[in-house]
């Protein structure tokens, strides 16, 4: 169908973002590549009254290192993410991730910190973003701030960004721990019914401590807390798949209509098992 | 007639397909890139509720709007709110509810169209859309076929009383006694469920008024030009001398496209009231809940044997939901299973009971297949599981009772003639294909080490009935139309062919393989022939493209009408050439001089002469051009042997399949290509039924699948690649020895898919699992089974 008719700023910075935002009042929405924005207000479920393409911000392009770690920009696209040799040195699980996603159509055009600032629960990004302790930088009126993982991903589609600013760009701690991304689906192109983020540290055949972010398990991204408590010191598959039985732990799975909550439950406890073995080799 | 088939032609050639240059380089005149000076836009108010009373309905709002030009709701409409036509009463007591193309008072499906607005842009007229003022009052859904026919159920038509659209049986032989006789009887309830034809393009139609005179264009998305042009004239009332239809390049049908929609008319009558080209595309939302829906069958089969295997009789009891409304051949489309349950399989009996029920969901009609998937699903699935009952294996089974090669041609149970077929030879080679005792040994060693992997191998030994059809039997089914084709070929004065054929492609390569026939008979270089299609216009007499018929009867057409030009030309040659006719033999598109080489003179030197007319012997017309109109013998009956080799993942219900292997016999090829790329097709089409896509609706009548991130086709990625063969036992009804191939794959693929995940999981318990066969459904069906085993 056709959206509701908008006015389009295209910025080049992001002073010049937050200001249009800032003019667009409430009814103004930010685009980067579009992906998942278009066929909301294709099918009319928005209708903002302004769109800012931030598109063009050099600032938000690209990915760099950064000491410890390396920064995103957050309109860098899902391709230039998962090509980039920086995020395969020292964030694998973020490129395994990001290859999940959609089609290589959409990864050429959608963007990893749209992806992240939409905040779908069904996305792929979030779940490797939480596990690999990801920091976001925000810019707005009042300036710019950073906000760790934990505290980004609010509620269904809503996190730390207000409606006036805009995410500029993510760190991740370089990790060069096993990773895994499982993500499980029922067409290659589809979202996931669960996915499951894995980063283990494993020594002498040991885990030393694992980090786990799951995919469409509750209104947001998720860190299954109890397995990685419970993983601490696995060395076997059994050892594995005994702390993956508390995936499900204080989740909250929805029912829909490729999946209902007690089998996404399921899900979760059997593909954590897997992920975390393709993880660390266990 | 010695048609030149046996010398070095075209014929069974795999070139490459002609009309691909143009697709491949965007070159495609879709009906939506058709661009008309003063073209206005229909944007359509469709019910958001399954069953309601229209409270209030007011377009004036939309009127005040920029850029819109009219709108209509069925009030302002008046006569030219045309009925969508059915023209398959099957019985003589079937209900044929009105279905008109704007609602009246009433709307019985979502999506159901109640208003339209016309403007100058799309976006004028979908944004006056919200200025319509609109109110329901909300009627109980009726969405359970079986809850439909019980007493006391809400009506989808009060008028006419019942939810019971008709009920046809076909009794054949005495079943009761066949079932008295039986040490085993076996009867399962399967789900054939609701599909939604997604074809790539979707449906679009512009109407023009064409200037000086009082014709109207109309060029629509669809796969019958023909046939849409004789009933909108009949529904719109305008003469059908005055309309023509066109079908520019056609983006996919699948039987989705064999339809005169509402669109249609409402754009048709539109353009002529407003004396200006209207123009509408409906988009993917609209297409899911607009296009005509497919399957969609509660299927009741029992079959009878003895207790080594010997199949005695069939029931087959139908519950077939029509949805809200009747179509084109919404209530036929059981029937074009029903002969067909009985499959390849000898027997004593069969009775066949349908009852079409109206549900307030999209109607129904033809999908790829079109009343054979069901039936050959319902058949290969109960087969299995009369073997699994009996404790045989399952080929062994189906070779024990399959008409044998030598049986041919072999009238089966339910009164059909079957040409010819090679079950045996099809399934020999399909078997060696696939390691099927290989396969059989890791499926062993996985059930004894307890693997949470389980191998499943599925079996589907299929036939069908295509090549729609001789029209006396299309007459005794109540069909209103016909089944011949028509051919015209014209050899021009410079030599060149126009074939001018009446089926209409719409991605199958007709131009290709049409070409290679003329150019077998005619020895006339494919590149030199073009073929004139879809367009009333240019190509007047035809009856389209579905049923898998176009080769199967239009390539007859075109064989007869080629042939008969040669025996025009000969005519002229003889003159030319000073001799007898019967002194001419006809190689390679010359005609030569018995036992004088010297003497010859090529069919284009012919149609030159034929042109000037200056020296032609008496009593033979000018021009070289010769035309046939075919109706065919009989139906064409392609069969095969499919066999799937698939894991099943207990713990998670997925299902990956891991080797597909196909052996078709479709009869002589055209083109091997072509026929391949139908093939895979085709069983893509079908495994997508068996663990991909399915219609799901709430209980008041929502579509839940209304998107396809909800509705779920699958892509090259969730398909194995294809081994495909074929065996070649010419149909001797069909005079080029073919027969249909554009269905086969979707018929023969479904059961096999769910017969492999039954087969993986049979010594779990599990006895049947429903489509499609979702990981969540499979887990719960192994959860159920393991569950009743305790």
């Amino acid at each position: 169908m056709i959206p509701v008719e908008f006015d389009y700023v295209k910025v080049t910075t992001i002073d010049q973002a937050i200001a249009a935002l800032k003019s667009g009042g409430e009814d103004s929405k930010i685009i980067s590549g579009g992906q998942s924005l278009l066929p909301v207000l294709r099918l009319r479920m928005a209708d903002p009254s302004v769109l800012v393409d931030c598109g063009g911000i050099d600032e938000m392009l690209g990915v760099r290192e950064d000491g410890d770690s390396i920064t995103i920009g957050a309109a860098t696209t899902h391709h230039a993410v998962m090509s980039s040799p920086l995020v395969q040195q020292h964030a694998l699980l973020l490129a395994q991730a990001t290859a999940t996603v959609a089609d290589p159509a959409i990864r050429h055009r959608g963007t990893s910190g749209g992806a992240l600032a939409h905040a779908d629960p069904a996305g792929d990004v979030p779940a490797a973003a939480l596990a690999l302790n990801a920091s976001f930088t925000i810019a707005g009126p009042g300036g710019r701030r950073t906000v760790a993982a934990k505290d980004f991903f609010l509620d269904y589609f809503t996190t730390a960004v207000g409606p006036d600013e805009i995410l500029v760009s993510f760190s991740i701690p370089k990790c060069d721990w096993g990773s895994h991304y499982a993500k499980f689906n029922r067409t290659a192109q589809a979202w996931a019914i669960v996915g499951v983020a894995a980063v283990v540290n494993v020594e002498g055949g040991v885990i030393k401590e694992a980090r786990i972010g799951l995919t469409n398990m509750a209104p947001t991204a998720v860190r299954a807390s109890t397995v990685e408590a419970a993983l601490v010191g696995a060395s076997s598959a059994a050892d594995i798949t005994a702390a993956a039985m508390h995936a499900a732990d204080g989740t909250r799975a929805t029912s829909d209509l490729h999946a209902k909550a007690d089998y996404r439950e399921h899900l979760a406890r059997v593909i954590t098992a897997r992920a975390v073995r393709a993880a660390s080799g266990i | 007639m010695t048609a030149a088939l046996d010398t070095d032609t075209a014929l069974g050639k795999p070139i490459r397909r002609k009309e691909d240059a143009h697709l491949l380089h965007g070159q495609t005149n879709w009906t939506d890139n058709i661009q008309l000076p003063g073209t206005v836009h229909m944007a359509i108010l469709r019910s958001p509720m399954a069953h309601a009373k229209i409270t209030k309905l007011d377009v004036s709002g939309a009127l005040k709007q920029t850029g819109v030009v009219a709108a209509y709701g069925a009030k302002e409409l008046g006569e030219l709110n045309g009925g969508v036509p059915c023209v398959w009463p099957v019985t003589d007591d079937i209900k044929m509810p009105a279905f008109p193309a704007l609602a009246i008072d009433k709307v019985r499906q979502v999506g159901d169209c109640v208003a339209v607005v016309l403007a100058t842009s799309v976006a004028a007229a979908v944004d006056a859309l919200d200025a319509i003022e609109v109110s329901y009052e909300a009627l109980p859904a009726v969405t359970d076929m079986e809850a439909a026919l019980a007493s006391g159920s809400a009506l989808v038509h009060d008028e006419i009383e019942t939810n019971a659209c008709y009920v046809y049986k076909m009794p054949c032989g005495d079943y009761e006694a066949s079932r008295a006789k039986a040490d085993v009887v076996v009867a399962r309830r399967f789900i054939n469920q609701r599909l939604i034809p997604i074809f790539m393009e979707p449906r679009s139609v512009v109407a023009a008024p064409m200037g000086m005179s009082d014709e109207i264009t109309i060029w629509s998305s669809t796969q019958i030009p023909h046939v849409l042009r004789v009933l909108l004239a009949l529904v719109t009332g305008i003469p059908e001398n005055n309309l023509r239809v066109v079908a520019p390049d056609v983006g996919g049908g699948f039987g989705g496209k064999l339809q005169c929609y509402r669109e249609e008319i409402l754009v048709t009558n539109l353009a002529k009231k407003l004396g200006r080209p209207v123009k509408w595309t409906e988009t993917r939302s609209e297409n899911m809940v607009a296009t005509h829906h497919g399957r969609d069958q509660i299927q009741d089969i029992e079959i009878a044997a003895t207790k080594d295997g010997k199949i005695l009789g069939l029931k087959v009891t139908l519950l077939a939901n029509m949805g809200a409304y009747l179509q084109i051949i919404t209530p036929g489309i059981p029937l074009l299973g029903m002969f067909m349950y009985p499959a390849i399989y000898k027997m004593d009996s069969y009775d066949f009971t349908c009852t079409g029920v109206f549900t307030n969901k999209t109607p129904t009609d033809a999908y790829r297949g079109a009343g054979r998937p069901e039936a050959t699903y319902a058949i290969e699935r109960i087969i299995d599981e009369l073997a699994a009952e009996i404790g045989m294996e399952p080929m062994e089974l189906r070779k024990k009772n399959w008409i044998t090669h030598d049986e041919f041609p072999y009238t089966t149970v339910a009164g059909l003639t079957y040409d010819t077929g090679n079950y045996e030879a099809a399934t020999e080679k399909a078997l060696a294909m696939f390691d099927y005792d290989g396969l059989r040994a890791e499926q062993a060693r996985r059930r004894a080490s307890g693997d949470p992997v389980q191998l499943g191998i599925g079996i589907s030994t299929f036939t069908e009935m295509c090549g729609l059809a001789p029209s006396r039997t299309l007459g005794a089914l109540k069909y209103v139309a016909g089944g011949w084709e028509h051919c015209t070929v014209r050899a021009l004065p410079t030599g060149k062919i126009e074939v001018v054929t009446g089926t209409s492609p719409h991605g199958q390569g007709h131009e290709t393989a049409w070409s290679q026939i003329a150019s077998s008979i005619l020895g006339v270089p494919v590149e030199d022939i073009e073929v004139i299609h879809s367009d009333t216009g240019r190509s007047p007499y035809g009856m389209d493209t579905y049923g898998s018929r176009s080769l199967a009867v239009g390539g007859q057409a075109i064989k007869a009408a080629s042939e008969r030009l040669v025996e025009k030309a000969r005519v002229i040659a003889a003159h030319q050439l000073e001799c007898s006719a019967t002194d001419l033999e006809f190689v390679n598109g010359s005609f030569h001089v018995k036992g004088d080489p010297s003497k010859s003179q090529a069919l284009g030197a012919v149609a030159f002469e034929a042109f000037t007319a200056h020296n032609l012997p008496p009593g033979v017309e000018p021009t070289l051009q010769a035309e046939a109109t075919i109706d065919p013998a009989d139906f064409s009956y392609p069969h095969g042997t499919h066999l799937a080799a698939l894991e099943v993942d207990t713990e998670t219900g997925q299902v990956k399949l891991r080797k597909y292997v196909c052996v078709d016999d479709v009869g002589i090829q055209v083109n091997p290509m072509i026929v391949e790329g139908q093939v895979h097709g085709g069983v893509a089409q079908g495994i997508a039924q068996a663990l991909f896509e399915g219609a799901e609706y709430d209980e008041d009548g929502n579509l839940l699948t209304a998107s396809l991130a909800d509705y779920l086709i699958p892509s090259a990625a969730d398909l194995p690649s294809f081994d495909t063969a074929t065996t070649v036992t010419p149909s001797t009804t069909h005079p080029l020895g073919t027969k249909g191939v554009g269905e086969a794959g979707t018929i023969a693929s479904t059961p096999a898919i769910i017969n492999g995940i039954v087969d993986a999981l049979r010594h779990l318990g599990v006895t049947d699992v429903a489509m499609p066969a979702s990981p969540q459904t499979v887990w719960r069906t192994i959860q159920a089974a393991k569950a009743g085993a305790k």
